[in-house]
């Protein structure tokens, strides 16, 4: 036990600073700092509208160092992932990121994230809460050493048409070869820093992961080498604009983790948060395989996450989502007016059958306050696809050098 | 490869009762033991040459009837003579004997104590018997209960309003106090008290004055033999007879048993087990696989962390088993004479529990790893009853000695043989000379029972019998009514509800739970 206290010590700090806190103090002009899992992280820099279109028509800079970091290590390494996650990392070569989730044995969902294969017995799982304890008691039975990283490894996301732009000009030769989902090491500092064509954005982009002490001097590189390019430092703000746009989901925005839920109704499982197409029921035992197959057989699903487009241009954060203007079947979990696709757009979590088989006369009821009057908006919304926002860049390889 | 419809793992008495009632249902059931004959801890041994004892069961006082029924045990060999077998409460003065069904009668206390033993005993049987169909059934499952259930849990609640307004309260009130407070409110007689107390905490890691602690007490009255509540007796060739009498009824159900076979692995397929691996690299296939061993063996070992959710190996792990009860076995050259007794009552369940007091300061030290300096005990000298355990002239005793905790600080080969002094000494107070009688001895601690008869912790009951270990939570939530994470995979031990003790009932329940859901 305490040598899993030990493990944690992030615990004694309530308030932490990234590695990259010197450069992003310097350019806070807003001052305007929020909590992300325990980090002083900026919701924006200086201009968060301005910030977002870094993210669309430049170079973005975020720091990712806060996004909670494991390295799970050993022969059985690929088994451990495969009995923890919901996808098959059997098929996941190395080299490669999948986007996943992990559930407990309710079929509830934990947490989703990211795992990278860096080698055939090396993986990295980043997510948006800590597990440490969870990781460990999965690891009973396998051989495998699971390492939090977390305060160890710095991160930071490029993001935006130029990002390409950026990182040949820092002169990592070699990165034209990654497709979106690949990894790759490249030198830095006399060491290494991984990059993966990822991020969070649904525009083309990469994250960079580097040992904590060599993080000011990526930073400065990247900045160096990106100011012909329109490199900027952003904040949350900015970057929530562009994951809703892109339709990722937030875990404890989106949907409530089944470790932090405390209401009973308010846990998830992965077919009700959009993630279904995640669980591999073919692949072999994985924690919560029998609970979701179990809901999917008896038919006792209860939710289902959808994306709305909503008349008007009312951001409709929070509403609650109606069915013929008069019964309640959801709410609006995340919500914007997006420049880009140039709609007003919206994620929304629906009781089942709605957004399922009912899936017309949905309604949300929007509350804007216009200076000191709330003005009440009972405003049509349809059910369309996610991502709302498709950009071909995100996609292509080699980039191009915008 | 050969296929069966069932098979069972373990040939202790529980899986005998399982695979028996399988059989006789019309499956093809194969019965799987590792060692090189069934009874598992309800086995009879020969310690020393021409001594014989009960390997861990001593005294039956909870076989069900439905089993001797179901398994026409009586025809098969089964006596159930000497079941008013007497008590014992060894004191610092006269001894209190309860003869009867745990103290019908009682003499050696005042009348004034006698009568409010009475009360009180009649107060504890009609609790019990509340209790009793509870521990008989399977355990009420809260999510989508069948009516039949149903009804059975009314039955409870209804005996549980018959039994009068103040009755009930006062049945409320108790329900999850410590023993001693219960005793305390009742009786002054040291040596009674002690007696009742040590009953209560038998086997479980608990003093007296532990909360709850009643609740042991409740499970011991809460067992019969034949058709009476709270009788006890020393099964004739010891427990093995009764092992022996289960062992003829499943051959003759059609129970192929293989002893000496080991199973290495549960073979799990989807979700679903599909048969077993045995050590030897044989697999054999079924489409039910009933285990009748203990639980974290049977998921972490047999089934492994791989084909079981985190959240099965967190709750598995968290079942508490460490055994706190030794058990003695000693060849006299003589019947030893216990002061005060009268020679016919050293047939009976013969207790050193001086006081309530005495009990709760021998289980003190067991909370931080030490066993007990002036141990609490419960002895039987079964070759008085069947003199054929014990050549003649000479004498077998066979004790249950607590408290003995499992993880004993510095290890248990450093540890016996200062405990068994102090047993010694402990033996020798009430029965002097018996130290010079002594012909052969055998001492299995905790750690010798983990080993010797496979049960992790040498948990009597292959986990702690207390109210967060029993009904649906035993062994734990997801696995309480014999069936499992594991489509096709049931549990049949004492690890699941109600407990351990020779019953039975747990591997009836699991038989029937595998009719109820398998054609």
């Amino acid at each position: 036990m305490t040598d899993r206290r030990k493990a944690q010590s992030h615990i004694d700090q309530l308030r932490l600073e990234t590695p990259f806190h010197p450069r992003l103090q310097a350019l806070a002009q807003q001052n305007d700092w929020y909590d992300w899992a325990g980090y002083k992280a900026p919701a924006s820099l200086w201009d968060e509208e301005l910030e977002y279109f870094a993210i669309r028509s430049q170079a973005a800079l975020f720091d990712i160092s806060p996004m909670v970091k494991y390295r799970i290590e050993g022969r059985d390494a690929e088994a451990y992932c495969n009995r923890l996650t919901l996808r098959d990392v059997a098929k996941l070569r190395v080299g490669r990121v999948h986007y996943t989730a992990w559930c407990d044995e309710e079929g509830h969902v934990l947490d989703d994230g990211t795992l990278f294969r860096l080698a055939g017995d090396r993986f990295r799982l980043c997510c948006q809460e800590r597990h440490l304890p969870w990781l460990l008691d999965s690891a009973i039975g396998f051989d495998v050493e699971i390492a939090e990283e977390t305060e160890t490894l710095a991160g930071l996301a490029v993001q935006g048409p130029t990002a390409f732009a950026v990182l040949c000009s820092a002169g990592f030769e070699g990165i034209e070869r990654l497709r979106p989902f690949d990894i790759a090491d490249f030198q830095h500092a006399g060491g290494v820093v991984t990059i993966s064509r990822t991020g969070f954005t649904g525009d083309l982009g990469y994250e960079l992961f580097v040992d904590a002490g060599s993080a000011l001097s990526l930073w400065d590189r990247l900045m160096d080498a990106g100011h012909q390019h329109g490199i900027r430092a952003i904040g949350y703000t900015a970057l929530n604009r562009a994951r809703i746009e892109a339709g990722f989901i937030v875990a404890n925005a989106d949907f409530i983790t089944a470790e932090h839920a405390i209401r009973a109704d308010r846990v998830r499982m992965p077919d009700e948060i959009g993630l279904g197409w995640m669980v591999d029921a073919e692949k072999g035992h994985f924690n919560g395989r029998r609970a979701i197959l179990a809901a999917r057989s008896g038919g006792t699903l209860q939710h289902v996450l959808v994306g709305l487009e909503i008349e008007g241009n009312v951001p409709a954060e929070h509403a609650i989502v109606y069915h013929r203007k008069k019964r309640e079947v959801g709410l609006v979990t995340a919500a914007i007016w997006s420049p880009t696709a140039k709609r007003n757009v919206a994620i929304a979590s629906l009781q089942r059958p709605h957004g399922d088989t009912v899936i017309d006369d949905l309604w949300v009821e929007i509350y804007a306050l216009l200076e000191l009057q709330y003005v009440k908006l009972m405003k049509r919304a349809r059910i369309i696809e996610r991502p709302f926002v498709k950009l071909a860049r995100r996609g292509a390889t080699p980039p191009g050098m915008s | 490869m050969t296929s069966s419809d069932a098979i069972v793992i373990g040939g202790g008495h529980n899986g005998l009762v399982a695979a028996t009632l399988l059989a006789r249902s019309g499956r093809k059931v194969v019965l799987l033991e590792a060692e090189g004959e069934v009874g598992g801890a309800a086995r009879t041994h020969e310690f020393h040459p021409g001594f014989r004892v009960s390997s861990i069961a001593h005294i039956l006082n909870r076989l069900h009837p439905d089993v001797v029924k179901a398994m026409d045990l009586q025809r098969h060999g089964l006596t159930l003579e000497g079941r008013a077998m007497a008590s014992v409460a060894l004191g610092d003065a006269e001894p209190v004997v309860l003869r009867g069904a745990y103290g019908e009668m009682l003499d050696g206390v005042p009348a004034s104590e006698a009568t409010a033993w009475k009360e009180l005993r009649a107060q504890l049987i009609r609790y019990a018997g509340v209790l009793t169909p509870l521990l008989a059934r399977r355990p009420p499952d809260l999510a989508g209960m069948p009516l039949s259930e149903k009804l059975a849990l009314g039955g409870i609640g209804l005996s549980l309003r018959r039994l009068g307004r103040e009755d009930m309260r006062d049945f409320l009130r108790m329900l999850l106090m410590n023993v001693s407070d219960v005793l305390d409110e009742h009786l002054t007689s040291d040596a009674l008290r002690g007696l009742v107390a040590f009953d209560a905490v038998l086997g479980s890691h608990l003093g007296p004055r532990s909360p709850t602690s009643l609740v042991g007490l409740y499970y011991r009255l809460a067992g019969e033999v034949g058709g009476v509540p709270g009788g006890q007796m020393l099964p004739q060739g010891g427990m093995g007879g009764v092992v022996s009498a289960m062992a003829a009824s499943a051959a003759e159900a059609g129970v192929a048993i293989r002893t000496g076979t080991q199973v290495a692995r549960i073979l799990v397929e989807k979700g679903r087990s599909v048969g077993v691996g045995l050590a030897n690299g044989e697999e054999l296939r079924a489409a039910t696989i009933v285990s009748a061993i203990n639980p974290r063996t049977t998921f972490l070992d047999l089934v492994g962390s791989r084909d079981l959710d985190t959240g099965i190996v967190r709750k598995v792990q968290n079942v508490r088993m460490k055994g706190n009860v030794a058990k003695l076995h000693l060849a006299l050259d003589r019947v030893p004479d216990f002061s005060g007794v009268a020679p016919e009552d050293h047939k009976g369940r013969l207790v050193i529990a001086p006081s309530a007091s005495h009990v709760e300061r021998a289980f003190n030290p067991a909370k931080y790893g030490a066993f007990s300096p002036e141990p609490v005990m419960e002895i039987v000298l079964p070759s008085l009853s069947d003199a054929a355990l014990a050549p003649d002239g000479a004498c077998v005793l066979s004790a249950n000695v607590q408290f003995a905790p499992y993880a004993l600080k510095g290890g248990w080969n450093e540890g016996r043989p200062a405990f068994q002094k102090a047993i010694m000494a402990q033996l020798e107070r009430h029965a002097p000379g018996i130290g010079s009688s002594v012909i052969a001895s055998e001492l299995l601690t905790p750690a010798d029972i983990e080993t010797r008869f496979q049960m992790p912790g040498g948990h009597w009951h292959h986990g702690e019998l207390q109210p967060d270990q029993m009904l649906m939570s035993r062994p734990f939530f997801g696995a309480g009514g014999y069936d499992t994470p594991i489509d096709g995979l049931f549990l049949a031990g004492a690890g699941s509800h109600p407990g351990g003790g020779v019953s039975g009932v747990p591997g009836m329940n699991a038989a029937r739970r595998v009719m109820a859901v398998t054609q």
